[in-house]
């Protein structure tokens, strides 16, 4: 053969060199075509809506869990009473926001009370996306009578005025705020089990997938390498969105007198404290309730943003 | 049709007893018992307690508990209520009525308002009205209702008396307490709440009913009603609006249960006394028995809603079959 005429060495430098070529068209070929969530993430950054949003939920949230800053600024800490000072109106007595009932600073209990609320809707829409996307998965992914159980109970679970199921889950457990999140996000998984059953059912059946299992790819490893990542798009979805709903319910509770409880400050029964003093004070009615609405808002319109990114339908 | 409704009728009762075992099994594994409030009653001996809740059956296991009270439902008794000693029916029957209109005229005042706000909206795509239409329901869509109707509280009752204006409404309640009631003082005291609770469905719908109808007037047949030359009120309101509509059916359907929901939280911001309030109240007093019928029956129209919705989305879309 010819090839074997030529030394080793000069047979490894051309090797070397056809590779080179090789992995330089490669990356080449890379670089032309982004992946699915830089593309993402270019549509994302064009929306200008959803970008104003994204900046001032992401300062509710710097703001939320820089509180100690926030209280070495004002000066206050967020259970100093000084019973002179109460139902200062904003800017009065270097008070920005400022006092309560109580004479406590407004500012200050706002930024405790975001850290408190922010930190219940987080923890609950991340328990609610474990129990919702494993019965959405084992549902979705096995069928049968498994499938129809687990369904039924989505069903029951829906059909129920969630809020009295909350009150009663609360009543019964007197939950602290991390209890609290787990009160809520048994019962906001539906949502999730729902479309993550759905995505998982069309995915099962994809060549791609028959191509894994004949393989010799175990059930778990075809649900977290091959399922996942295709489902992980609709999860942050439905994350963006149902943090605003949970961030109402967290309020909506604490206010009922039923979530987060006092002394521990959170914007919903900031609001209910407040509520008494409507005919006195509209500011100190006005503020944490506004606190809530922002954070609601901002995120909501970050999530429609996300939805608008990351649905292929869409593609340009 | 009349078998699908008698089959989804019947396969409601076990939906419904499946519900009251779950609620019954929660409020009776709650620590705390109706005999609570006799804790620093210095009249009442700890042995009078232990008998007043043996006479009241509460020393018996939940589950035992539960199919006796099941059993005086369906006989049509609720019981009585752990605090007042009332029969739990007149606090049911007093409640009833004011959620339910409550909860219809917030459906009407949404339904009525979205509808036509969000077609215009979907004909003059991105015109200002579009836009404007548009950015409002967002605003109002994320918005707490406990803190909405605390402000028109504030605006409309204690602003307006300040400022002297020539109106104001009440802060709360179903009626004037102080003389007699009449049609225009019921309206009154419903304003405010049923803006507050239907504001937020309002809101969502305009945008779902802008959405649905921006799909249907991109559809082919809608060019070929054109085409045909027909006057464009014809073709939107003949041809576009009843296809616009169908995903609207269901949607108000699914939102039967936050109309509910929301009406408990609104009814405790304006003092208004529904099944909402109640609820919270009965709970907030360990009364049980109140609870109970309370949620039940918020779970019952719940339930019902959806059924309603249901059957409506067959009558409107042909092409559903009922088998």
């Amino acid at each position: 053969m010819a090839h074997q005429s030529e030394t080793s060495s000069a047979a490894t430098a051309r090797l070397a060199d056809e590779k080179s070529k090789l992995t330089a068209l490669d990356r080449s070929h890379l670089r032309s075509t982004p992946g699915f969530y830089n593309r993402a993430w270019g549509r994302f950054r064009k929306d200008k809506v959803a970008m104003v949003a994204l900046v001032i939920a992401i300062a509710i949230l710097i703001f939320s869990f820089g509180a100690p800053v926030v209280s070495e600024l004002t000066g206050y800490g967020y259970e100093t009473m000084d019973l002179r000072k109460k139902l200062l109106a904003p800017g009065e007595q270097g008070h920005l926001l400022g006092t309560d009932s109580n004479g406590r600073d407004i500012l200050t209990r706002l930024a405790y009370g975001g850290r408190v609320s922010m930190m219940v809707s987080v923890l609950a829409v991340i328990s609610a996306l474990v129990i919702g996307g494993a019965v959405g998965s084992i549902a979705g992914y096995y069928g049968g009578f498994i499938d129809s159980v687990l369904m039924r109970l989505v069903d029951v679970v829906i059909s129920i005025p969630g809020i009295t199921i909350l009150l009663l889950l609360s009543v019964w457990f007197r939950p602290g705020p991390v209890g609290l999140a787990f009160v809520i996000a048994g019962l906001a998984w539906t949502g999730i089990s729902r479309l993550v059953r759905g995505e998982v059912l069309t995915l099962k059946n994809r060549d791609y997938i028959d191509a894994a299992r004949v393989l010799g790819a175990s059930n778990s490893r075809i649900i977290v390498r091959h399922i996942f990542p295709n489902v992980l798009s609709i999860i942050i979805v439905w994350m963006s969105l149902a943090l605003p709903a949970l961030i109402l319910y967290e309020a909506t509770l604490s206010y009922l007198g039923f979530g987060v409880r006092i002394p521990v400050p959170s914007w919903g029964n900031m609001l209910d404290e407040a509520k008494e003093f409507y005919r006195s004070s509209w500011t100190y009615v006005f503020i944490p309730g506004f606190a809530i609405y922002l954070a609601a808002l901002a995120f909501n319109l970050v999530g429609d943003g996300l939805r608008d990114a990351l649905d292929p339908r869409l593609n340009e | 049709m009349s078998r699908y409704l008698l089959r989804r009728l019947i396969g409601i009762i076990p939906l419904l007893l499946g519900i009251s075992f779950v609620v019954y099994a929660l409020l009776n594994l709650v620590p705390g018992s109706p005999t609570d409030q006799f804790e620093f009653n210095p009249n009442i001996r700890p042995e009078d307690r232990e008998r007043i809740e043996e006479n009241l059956g509460l020393n018996a296991p939940w589950y035992a508990r539960y199919f006796t009270w099941l059993a005086n439902v369906l006989q049509g008794d609720l019981g009585n209520s752990f605090t007042n000693f009332a029969p739990v029916e007149n606090a049911i029957t007093a409640a009833l009525p004011n959620t339910l209109i409550l909860s219809v005229t917030a459906l009407i005042f949404a339904l009525v308002l979205s509808v036509p706000i969000g077609i215009i909206s979907a004909v003059r795509l991105n015109s200002f009205f579009d836009r404007f239409v548009t950015m409002v329901s967002t605003a109002f869509f994320s918005i707490p209702s406990i803190w909405l109707g605390l402000l028109l509280i504030i605006l409309f009752s204690v602003k307006f008396q300040e400022w002297g204006m020539p109106f104001s409404l009440p802060t709360g309640g179903v009626r004037d307490l102080r003389g007699e009631s009449g049609f225009w003082d019921r309206v009154e005291h419903l304003i405010l709440p049923a803006f507050t609770l239907g504001v937020v469905q309002l809101a969502g719908w305009t945008r779902y009913v802008r959405s649905s109808m921006l799909e249907v007037i991109r559809q082919d047949y809608i060019r070929t009603a054109e085409a045909k030359g027909l006057r464009q009120r014809a073709v939107l309101m003949g041809h576009a609006f009843r296809n616009a509509m169908l995903p609207l059916v269901t949607l108000v359907g699914l939102t039967i249960p936050d109309l509910f929901g929301g009406a408990l939280i609104v009814e405790n911001v304006f003092a208004y006394p529904g099944i909402g309030r109640l609820t919270v109240e009965s709970l907030n007093q360990n009364d049980y028995s109140v609870a109970m019928a309370a949620i039940m029956m918020l779970a019952f129209l719940t339930v019902l809603g959806n059924l309603i919705a249901d059957v409506m989305y067959g009558v409107l879309d042909p092409r559903v079959r009922f088998d």
